[in-house]
């Protein structure tokens, strides 16, 4: 008779969970090598070098590439600042302020993003941009990115709103706070971690889109990822796996702070 | 990310409620404008003639649906038959986003089990493992993964270093190569949500099992497995749908003879040679399936739920 303890494990897996890492990291791995490697093939290994990183940064193609990384860069941010203030507003209405009758169809409509596929999403936009006759551009592209970083924002926002009990403002205001005392000295405080991570996660989702960019972009704006798919397309040359490594650096740096930051526990205060 | 559970959650106290209009006013009118307002101009917009710059002309037409569905022959004089073309690419898509979704479920669930039984304080550690290639960019993953895979790629190099192979095995440009793009992109949709299943199982049962002399794969097969399939459920959807409508996995991994739907609707609107109502109309019957397999997946989890 086994025991309990051995019961819940079964051959094999803990291997299959090992293969699970390799085929995740792999990938990301042989690239970020071979984006050090001394030679213009990315066939063979020549040795070590950072060539291709300084060929990032003053490299023939190092211009379109800053302006691209800068486009992304400013769009990411803005996007994902507005989205971060608009899904800690709605999170404030839909989890504290009682019941009402559109609170289910606002969730639907904050989720909403999650459930179209992107390319819809894309077409829709970009369908949109054209029958109102804006011109696409740089606006576009931020249009576009605020309204799908909100659901992105919103999930981690409203899951750390849910871990601060509402006695918290409760006794504030038995002090003779405000509500919006309440609000401001006292819920938002305890929410930055989750203000944070939502504010991360959004930055991330902005940087790493594709396909929306794609549609909604004009001619000749460029962002990191339609700059880099442009390239990728006339073949995989070792200046692409630089910039991806650099970028898989940012992005693993990031989430792992907003790891960091969103596991503090909300009873330890700020 | 498949309906509003993961977004919802209880209502903890009226302290604004005065001040809940304005506060969703902003997501209202954001969320109203960019997402909610286009989906219905792109409805608007499959039912009207295509322009041949691109764009449309204002004038009611079902060209579009009918061009997808019916073939009426080179001059549109001949007697309506199916078309095959549009069907057979939507049909393999669906047969690519299904074959990603098994692999990822067969590696997906141990994996997902192994993290849910490790000791409390380790799990999170695994979790963040499992999702940190998620929040890399799906481009590069998809770039890195082609560029493993490639005839002189490292995949390659090394099981022919290694005897195991004498000729590269040729995955690129294949429908394969998609799947595992495919699989690769969404892997991490699969393991979170069965983890969380199985991380709420109660192993109790599997003991009661156990004890009544269920051999030990007996239990997963007839006490596990059915009592976290709602996780399991989640983590399919949200492997298969984005998966239908990807355009990066097959655009940059597949070739001519993989072409799914997402490239199909690309094309519509690249230049001048697209047709912008056909696209709409595409995107429209991608977005009505979607929204289909979501609603029944609604459903059966309300139904469990009860």
């Amino acid at each position: 008779m086994a025991k309990p303890y051995d019961l819940r494990r079964y051959p094999g897996f803990f291997a299959i969970t090992l293969l699970c890492l390799v085929i995740l990291y792999a990938p990301l791995v042989v690239v970020a090598v071979y984006s050090f490697n001394d030679s213009p093939s990315i066939t063979i290994w020549e040795g070590f070098s950072l060539r291709w990183y300084v060929d990032v940064f003053t490299g023939p193609e190092s211009g379109k590439f800053k302006e691209a990384a800068w486009n992304s860069f400013v769009i990411a941010i803005t996007a994902a600042t507005t989205a971060t203030i608009i899904a800690t507003l709605a999170a404030t209405a839909v989890l504290r302020a009682g019941t009402f009758r559109l609170r289910t169809v606002s969730i639907g409509m904050i989720s909403l993003p999650l459930m179209v596929p992107e390319i819809v999403t894309a077409v829709a936009t970009l369908i949109f941009f054209n029958a109102i006759a804006i011109e696409r551009g740089l606006m576009t592209i931020l249009l576009a990115h605020i309204a799908f970083c909100i659901p992105f924002a919103y999930m981690p926002i409203s899951a750390r709103m849910q871990g601060i009990e509402a006695t918290y403002e409760q006794a504030a205001m038995d002090l003779y706070a405000t509500k919006r005392q309440a609000f401001t000295r006292i819920l938002l405080p305890l929410m930055m971690p989750g203000i944070v991570s939502g504010f991360i996660l959004a930055f991330i989702i902005s940087l790493d889109d594709f396909i929306i960019t794609n549609f909604v972009k004009g001619a000749g704006v460029e962002t990191l990822p339609t700059a880099i798919f442009g390239a990728v397309k006339q073949g995989i040359k070792p200046n692409i796996m630089a910039i991806s490594t650099l970028l898989l650096a940012v992005s693993i740096v990031m989430v792992a702070l907003s790891w960091l930051i969103g596991r503090r526990d909300p009873a330890e205060g700020r | 990310m498949a309906g509003g559970g993961a977004t919802g959650g209880t209502v903890q106290s009226e302290t604004y409620r005065e001040a809940r209009t304005l506060l969703l006013l902003p997501a209202w009118v954001t969320l109203g404008l960019l997402t909610l307002a286009p989906l219905m101009i792109m409805l608007v917009y499959s039912f009207l003639t295509k322009e041949f710059r691109g764009g449309v002309i204002w004038e009611f037409s079902l060209d579009a649906y009918d061009q997808f569905f019916f073939d009426r022959g080179l001059f549109g004089d001949e007697p309506p038959k199916i078309e095959w073309t549009y069907i057979g690419i939507f049909w393999r898509s669906i047969w690519q986003a299904g074959a990603a979704t098994i692999l990822s479920l067969l590696i997906g669930f141990p994996t997902a089990y192994f993290i849910a039984t490790r000791p409390e304080g380790q799990r999170a550690f695994w979790v963040f493992l499992v999702t940190i290639p998620y929040w890399v960019n799906l481009l590069i993953r998809t770039v890195s993964m082609k560029f493993l895979l490639r005839d002189e790629g490292p995949l390659n190099d090394g099981l022919i270093g290694l005897g195991i192979i004498s000729e590269p095995l040729g995955i690129v440009n294949t429908n394969l190569a998609v799947q595992l793009g495919l699989f690769y992109s969404y892997l991490p949709f699969m393991v979170l949500p069965i983890y969380a299943a199985v991380e709420r199982y109660n192993f109790a049962l599997s003991e009661a099992a156990s004890d009544l002399y269920a051999p030990r794969w007996a239990v997963l097969r007839r006490i596990v497995i059915p009592s976290v399939k709602p996780g399991i459920i989640a983590g399919c959807i949200l492997v298969f749908v984005p998966s239908l409508g990807s355009f990066l996995a097959p655009d940059l991994l597949g070739g001519a003879r993989t072409f799914m739907i997402g490239s199909l609707i690309e094309e519509q609107f690249k230049g001048n040679a697209g047709n912008w109502p056909f696209g709409a109309a595409a995107s429209m019957i991608l977005l009505t399936m979607v929204l289909f397999l979501l609603m029944v997946f609604a459903r059966q989890s309300r139904k469990e739920a009860a």
